[in-house]
């Protein structure tokens, strides 16, 4: 956790020429878009990205659901793709979270891996705490198309990473950018992993009262950080055929970016 | 008086909490009183570094205390028996049952007035009494209601709150005699307590249960809001205290950050009305107190939470319930759902080492581990943590390192196995993750529509057109062409 601040702290303090990007397995299968449009904006800032096809899954699924072992290997698969001291940027704080807090535990009885894994969990990064930190894009130039967006923080962002505030940090940068607030924003969506396959009612129930609340604030856009938040809220959302979708936050802010001179039609592409 | 039979298992989990999820009046009411008692608390902890700081303290505490349990406890009894207090070790709920038969006979007491006791309910106290013929009536108010109406508690601190005013009314006025329908909340407890005052009169064994008990005096602290848990302890002439063994402190001074604790985290109080210190039967020359004195310290499972290191943290538990209020889970299954005396997080730690994994294995999953159990708890309770461990211990033989839990691989299924270890050989070489990923990408039409519990509330989920590694380095190609 030291270890790991530290890094943040240094990343933090200058900019590297160059970063690693772990997509995640579900980015770079069911939501490409949202990797594409972070390495997007981190290359604006000048910034070298390299992404490693060997890189598969931080173990994740596994690991919640009791299968640490299974989860080891798939993690073992993925410590030496980061050799340079470079940041690994994260585009999901669940995932980050995977990598920065419980790789060194899963670790923890093999001191060749652990080091390797504590070097990596040292320069773990997620995606939107490394745009407000370290990029420092300045997204004042945005479209300003007037547009209210909810937001939706992953539990793991807001109590594993403790970088919730960074979406809300980078949406106030923009112009145009009204943030409405869901009731019970802070409870979690229903995924939870394999929870959501374990206990289908309980997770469902979950998910309905979040798009129920989200939807209820009659909000342009939602963003989230974490893919994996998105496909729960966006599955239910076409279930129930609600026009909304959620999307990551790169692909919002690229698409400000990029719309700069306030073009009508950005709403609707932005849903 | 009605006495409930265990009806409800956690073996029941699934079934009973799919029930509860689609009661829209059940949801309705935990969401409400949920609400309430997570501002209550906040107000108590207007800023995150106070608390923390505060939890800081309670946790070092806890830890403290459980890292010299055998000691505290040898300590503990010593003093008690210095007291004039009998001390009792029960090793499970029989145990502990037989114990309490044993002082009723020779009391020749056929009643037993209580108070509020989550360790008796773990134990089934009333109902292991009734079946030799001895009543134990519950004193706290939500106790009794539920008592009346043979109904059980659904949450560890307030255990009435799945009811609403206007059930409680109806059921004094059908149950009372005498009592007419009212839905003045005044009225209703002091019709409850007019009936209660007669038996705190006649009952000659008073039952408690136990906050905090200091082995350096001997003393136990049983913090309350009614005043029942005073007269329980006082009137009748025979006090039996039960609680768990893990709730032994050192010094008064330890209880001060652990009481500051509780009280805000379970009520959003700052102070409870009733803080009782109990430090022995009555003595010569006193006016007041039992004459005689019982402390039971129940063990069943306690010691197995205690004997590994990745579980001791279990033990920490204050039994405020701030983990339940602010679970989105136990928010929306209610506590009946869980079939355990302990529902909510804290249950689903606790209840596989109580009950044995085998019939409790369904609630360490049913989390979707978004760790508010694990930021509210008072005492650093690292709850998805220990969720995690316990759904490996479910799933797993035990390594060697450790010695198996009861229950330990219990809910091991062929097929998850399989599947988890074709997932890790697909996904650590990724000379075959790779074409996976590209087949799976250009076959997304054939994923299934139905996809198990995915699909109950949601569309398939299908793989995009293109992997995000394909359609990078295409950009990437494109770009130096240009
Ligand atoms: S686990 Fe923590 S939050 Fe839950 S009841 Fe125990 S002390 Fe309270």
């Amino acid at each position: 956790m030291n270890t790991a601040l530290q890094g943040a702290a240094q990343t933090a303090s200058k900019k590297p020429s160059q970063v690693y990007f772990f997509a995640t397995c579900v980015i770079d299968m069911f939501s490409p878009q949202s990797g594409l449009d972070a390495v997007d904006l981190i290359e604006r800032a000048g910034i070298k990205v390299l992404f490693p096809l060997k890189q598969s899954c931080c173990g994740q699924p596994a690991y919640t659901t009791g299968f640490s072992s299974d989860a080891r290997l798939v993690a073992a698969a993925q410590l030496d793709l980061f050799p340079a001291p470079w940041p690994v940027v994260v585009p999901s704080g669940s995932c980050g979270g995977m990598l920065r807090h419980h790789w060194p535990k899963l670790f923890a009885d093999d001191p060749v891996r652990l080091e390797k894994a504590r070097d990596i969990a040292a320069r773990t990064v997620e995606f939107s705490e490394f745009m407000v930190n370290t990029l420092g894009l300045d997204l004042s130039g945005a479209s300003a198309q007037p547009v209210t967006v909810a937001v939706h923080t992953s539990c793991t962002a807001r109590r594993e990473m403790d970088n919730h505030h960074h979406v809300r940090r980078l949406l106030k940068q923009m112009p145009g950018v009204e943030v409405v607030v869901q009731e019970h924003e802070s409870e979690c969506c229903g995924f939870g992993g394999t929870f959501s396959v374990k206990h289908p009612e309980i997770s469902s129930a979950m998910a309905r009262d979040k798009v129920d609340a989200i939807t209820a604030t009659g909000c342009d856009a939602l963003i989230s950080a974490d893919c994996g938040c998105l496909l729960n809220l966006n599955g239910n959302l076409e279930k129930r055929a609600d026009i909304l979708r959620g999307e990551h936050v790169a692909t919002f802010i690229r698409n400000r970016l990029d719309h700069s001179s306030g073009s009508p039609n950005r709403l609707e592409t932005s849903k | 008086m009605s006495v409930t039979e265990h009806i409800v298992r956690p073996e029941d989990f699934k079934l009973r909490s799919r029930e509860s999820v689609a009661d829209p009046k059940l949801r309705g009411n935990f969401r409400g009183a949920m609400d309430f008692l997570i501002d209550k608390r906040a107000a108590q902890f207007p800023d995150n570094a106070t608390f923390t700081l505060l939890r800081k303290v309670g946790e070092t505490t806890r830890k403290h205390a459980l890292s010299r349990l055998p000691d505290l406890l040898d300590q503990l009894e010593i003093n008690l028996q210095r007291l004039g207090v009998n001390v009792h070790y029960a090793e499970n709920s029989a145990d502990a049952n037989r114990i309490f038969l044993e002082i009723a006979k020779k009391h020749h007491a056929d009643m037993m007035i209580k108070g509020k006791s989550m360790v008796s309910e773990e134990i089934e106290l009333n109902q292991a009494m009734a079946t030799e013929g001895i009543e134990c009536i519950e004193s706290d108010m939500g106790e009794y209601i539920l008592q009346i109406d043979g109904d059980r508690p659904s949450h560890i601190i307030m255990p009435a709150i799945h009811k609403t005013k206007q059930d409680i009314a109806k059921l004094f006025s059908e149950k009372i005699p005498g009592a007419t329908y009212t839905e003045d909340v005044d009225e209703l407890i002091s019709m409850g307590r007019s009936v209660l005052r007669d038996k705190f009169r006649d009952a000659r064994i008073g039952v408690s249960g136990v906050n905090f008990m200091i082995a350096e005096t001997g003393t136990i602290a049983l913090v309350e809001n009614e005043g029942n848990g005073r007269m329980c302890t006082t009137i009748p002439d025979v006090h039996i205290a039960i609680t768990g063994i893990e709730k032994v402190v050192e010094k008064l001074e330890h209880v001060v950050p652990l009481y500051a604790l509780l009280t805000r985290s379970a009520t959003g109080q700052a102070v409870s009305t009733y803080f009782n210190l109990i430090t022995g039967p009555r003595r010569v020359g006193e006016k007041d107190g039992p004459r005689e004195m019982h402390l039971i310290l129940l063990d069943n499972g306690r010691t197995q939470a205690y004997r590994e290191e990745k579980f001791r943290a279990t033990l920490q538990c204050i039994r405020c319930g701030a983990c339940m209020n602010h679970c989105p889970v136990y928010t929306r299954v209610g506590g009946h759902s869980y079939g355990t005396a302990y529902p909510g997080p804290i249950g689903s730690i606790i209840s596989p080492h109580l009950l044995g994994l085998s019939g409790t294995r369904d609630l360490p999953t049913a989390s979707s581990l978004c760790g508010a159990c694990g930021e509210v708890c008072p005492v650093g309770i690292p709850i998805p943590e220990i969720l995690m461990r316990l759904r490996e211990a479910a799933r797993n033989n035990s390594d060697g390192a450790d010695q198996a839990l009861r229950g330990q691989a219990s809910a091991r299924k062929m097929l998850e196995a399989l599947t988890w270890k074709a997932w890790r050989i697909l996904y650590s070489n990724s000379f075959l993750y790779r074409p996976f990923v590209f087949i799976a990408t250009r076959l997304r039409w054939l994923t299934p529509t139905n996809q198990a519990g995915w699909t109950t509330s949601r569309t398939p989920l299908r793989p995009a057109p293109r992997a995000m590694r394909e359609l990078l380095a295409q950009r990437n190609k494109q770009r130096e062409k240009n």
